[in-house]
């Protein structure tokens, strides 16, 4: 059968960085690592839609990056997923690489195990591994299909060293992320199929809301910048993206 | 038959009807699907995610209870999502039968709606018919993305009584949001089956075709269904549909939108088409297919236009021994129901063969261009929208025509 093609492969040279025109989801991205993410992958080249629960920080990122598609919604939520997936597929026409950033810590100030009320440790269950599993499987079908069409698609999620390591006090967000980490590594065996790359990264201690909220003391000046350890994800996600398979050197390693 | 009223995508006695090229029956569990595919055959699916299109909400002018079930879209393009035909119903629900369901209050040209969030324009009436009118959604394509996402919900009929939720009528490999209602012949995908057709050398392709919908309540708009919808193929799809033929495989459509689809993609001269276009035609009795060798559908009532598409692929007397079978075997239709599988009789049309197996290289054309968006306004599009049929005249500033 004879293809009439006439659709656009020309356009300009093929560009260096793999994330030009690229379509990308990032939650959790009107602060702290996200909002760093959102900024990086723009400055890349990508279409970019990004998610928090704040109208008002949504509105405000939106207005400060144009390009940058903002979605009101709350990814904890089980009936949010679905209206978020319509958006992010609607504004974006179809998803290459999705980053499960939004993080829950758990109970501020941080507490023991055995002091940890059980509704705080199911809202870092909720925000930091069942939001991730959600998202990303109302998400599959068109991660799915760009991959069909020839690209490597990529799904971050944002670990931490807490998911490996057992640190006092940290424990329904050390217990979550270890979840999540444990989630990827096995989506990352059945996807590989499809064509999508699982990543699990630990970005490394950084100055961000989050970590204020764990650490009030600490002093910022020995914490890692959110926009580096952007740049580091987005290059680890360029790699995935320009192999056509995820390395699996990659699942596991944290980026210092 | 029997309406399926469970809105569960893949039950666990789900039934299959095959139907093989001599006209040969056999009943299997659909779950078997993937063992009745050869290696080297290619399944094309729909990825159409299915939008939020029943918006409930008043027609401000009357102050009266409206929803509007969106319709149709001329493209698939992200921003272009202003304007949509739309289906306009009175009271109630989606409890009430279609055909129950009381006219709108009488609608004119600019009279604005309130649906949820969102506001829209009616700024045409089509056919003169007082459910069938195009709107215009007010805002950036922003908000009318966020309003359709938090107000929407998916259009059902009266025959699943629980509310559907979004997550009911996405495909699990559902992508765009563009279908009105859910290409629902690929509920019977999962990922397992997905990667049980690789294990099976079966190839498995997509298509985005912007399925439109199947009731308006009133018989003669139903006769015009299916309305105009944009689809897209993708290069990769158009490749596969290539290998497959030359190797003697079969092309395996699940639902007749990937029928549509293609069929409309491929043109007379055995090209297939990549890209995006609008599929304006009717499969029925009289078309000859040129890429799709069988389909995996629900099981369809004679007399709707899914059940015409079926006849382009077998004669009446086997479609009549297919009823007869679904009946006495009690099989469940609709949406949720269980399914058929239909090879082509037909064998593929002999002088578009020859051509196919002529010319395989890949060849860059300029395919037929699509539709200006500025035509939208215009009186073409009424016309385009429901085929040969004379489309009401335009809103003036005065009012209703």
């Amino acid at each position: 059968m004879t293809i009439i093609d006439s659709t656009d492969h020309s356009g300009p040279p093929i560009p260096r960085d793999p994330f030009v025109r690229l379509r990308v989801a990032i939650t959790g991205g009107t602060s702290g690592l996200g909002l760093a993410l959102v900024r990086e992958v723009l400055n890349r080249g990508a279409h970019v839609a990004f998610v928090a629960r704040s109208r008002d920080a949504v509105e405000r990122v939106a207005a400060e990056h144009a390009g940058a598609h903002g979605i009101v919604g709350d990814v904890s939520r089980k009936e949010d997923t679905y209206p978020l997936a319509v958006q992010i597929l609607g504004a974006l026409g179809g998803l290459d690489v999705l980053v499960n950033n939004a993080s829950h810590l758990g109970p501020v100030p941080l507490a023991l195990l055995a002091d940890t009320d059980c509704e705080d440790f199911e809202r870092a269950l909720a925000t930091n591994v069942l939001a991730p599993f959600r998202l990303t499987k109302a998400l599959l079908g068109a991660l799915a299909a760009s991959a069909r069409e020839g690209f490597t698609t990529v799904v971050l999620n944002v670990s931490s060293d807490a998911a490996i390591n057992a640190y006092p006090s940290w424990g329904a967000y050390g217990a979550s992320k270890a979840a999540l980490h444990h989630l990827s590594r096995i989506w990352r065996e059945e996807l590989l199929a499809e064509g999508i790359a699982v990543l699990s990264l630990d970005p490394g201690d950084m100055d961000t809301p989050l970590h204020a909220a764990a650490v009030p003391d600490a002093e910022r000046s020995s914490l890692k910048r959110p926009e580096s350890a952007a740049r580091e994800l987005a290059d680890a996600i360029a790699v995935a993206l320009s192999q056509r398979a995820a390395t699996p050197e990659l699942l596991n390693e944290a980026i210092r | 038959m029997i309406a399926a009223s469970v809105p569960v995508q893949r039950p666990a006695g789900a039934k299959l009807l095959v139907a093989d090229r001599s006209g040969g029956i056999e009943h299997h569990r659909r779950s078997e699907f993937v063992r009745l595919l050869r290696a080297g055959d290619l399944v094309i699916a729909n990825d159409a995610a299915t939008l939020p299109a029943s918006l409930s909400g008043r027609h401000l002018p009357s102050g009266r209870q409206i929803e509007a079930r969106l319709a149709g879209r001329d493209s698939l393009a992200t921003d272009q999502v202003k304007s949509f035909s739309a289906v306009l119903f009175g009271l109630g629900d989606f409890r009430m039968r279609t055909e129950d369901r009381p006219l709108p209050p009488s609608v004119r040209c600019g009279d604005r709606l309130a649906l949820g969030p969102l506001r829209a324009t009616v700024v045409r009436r089509l056919l003169n018919h007082p459910r069938l009118v195009v709107l215009e959604l007010e805002g950036s394509p922003r908000e009318i993305w966020a309003g359709l996402a938090r107000h929407g919900r998916p259009i059902q009929y009266a025959h699943v009584p629980a509310p559907l939720a979004l997550w009911d009528s996405w495909t699990p490999i559902a992508g765009p949001p563009v279908a009105f209602e859910p290409p629902s012949a690929g509920f019977v995908l999962d990922w397992s089956v997905v990667a049980s057709m690789a294990a099976r050398d079966v190839g498995f392709a997509t298509i985005t075709h912007a399925a439109g919908i199947s009731s308006t309540g009133d018989p003669k708009l139903d006769g015009l269904l299916p309305f105009d919808e944009p689809y897209r193929i993708p290069a990769s799809t158009a490749r596969a549909i290539e290998r497959t033929r030359a190797q003697g495989g079969r092309v395996v459509a699940i639902g007749t939108t990937v029928v549509r689809a293609l069929e409309h993609a491929a043109g007379r001269d055995g090209m297939l088409r990549v890209g995006e276009g609008l599929a304006t035609q009717r499969v029925g009795a009289s078309s000859q297919l040129r890429v799709v060798d069988a389909i995996l559908s629900g099981t369809h009532e004679p007399g709707t236009s899914h059940y015409e598409l079926l006849r382009a692929f077998t004669g009446d007397q086997t479609l009549a021994r297919i009823d007869q079978e679904l009946n006495t075997h009690a099989y469940r239709t609709h949406e949720f129901g269980d399914s058929v599988f239909l090879e082509r009789s037909v064998p593929v049309v002999p002088k578009a063969t020859a051509s196919l197996q002529a010319t395989r290289q890949l060849v860059r054309y300029r395919a037929r261009p699509l539709p200006e968006p500025s035509s939208l306004s215009g009186k073409d599009w009424g016309r385009g929208l429901l085929g040969p049929h004379p489309a009401a005249p335009a809103c003036s500033k005065t009012g209703s025509p």
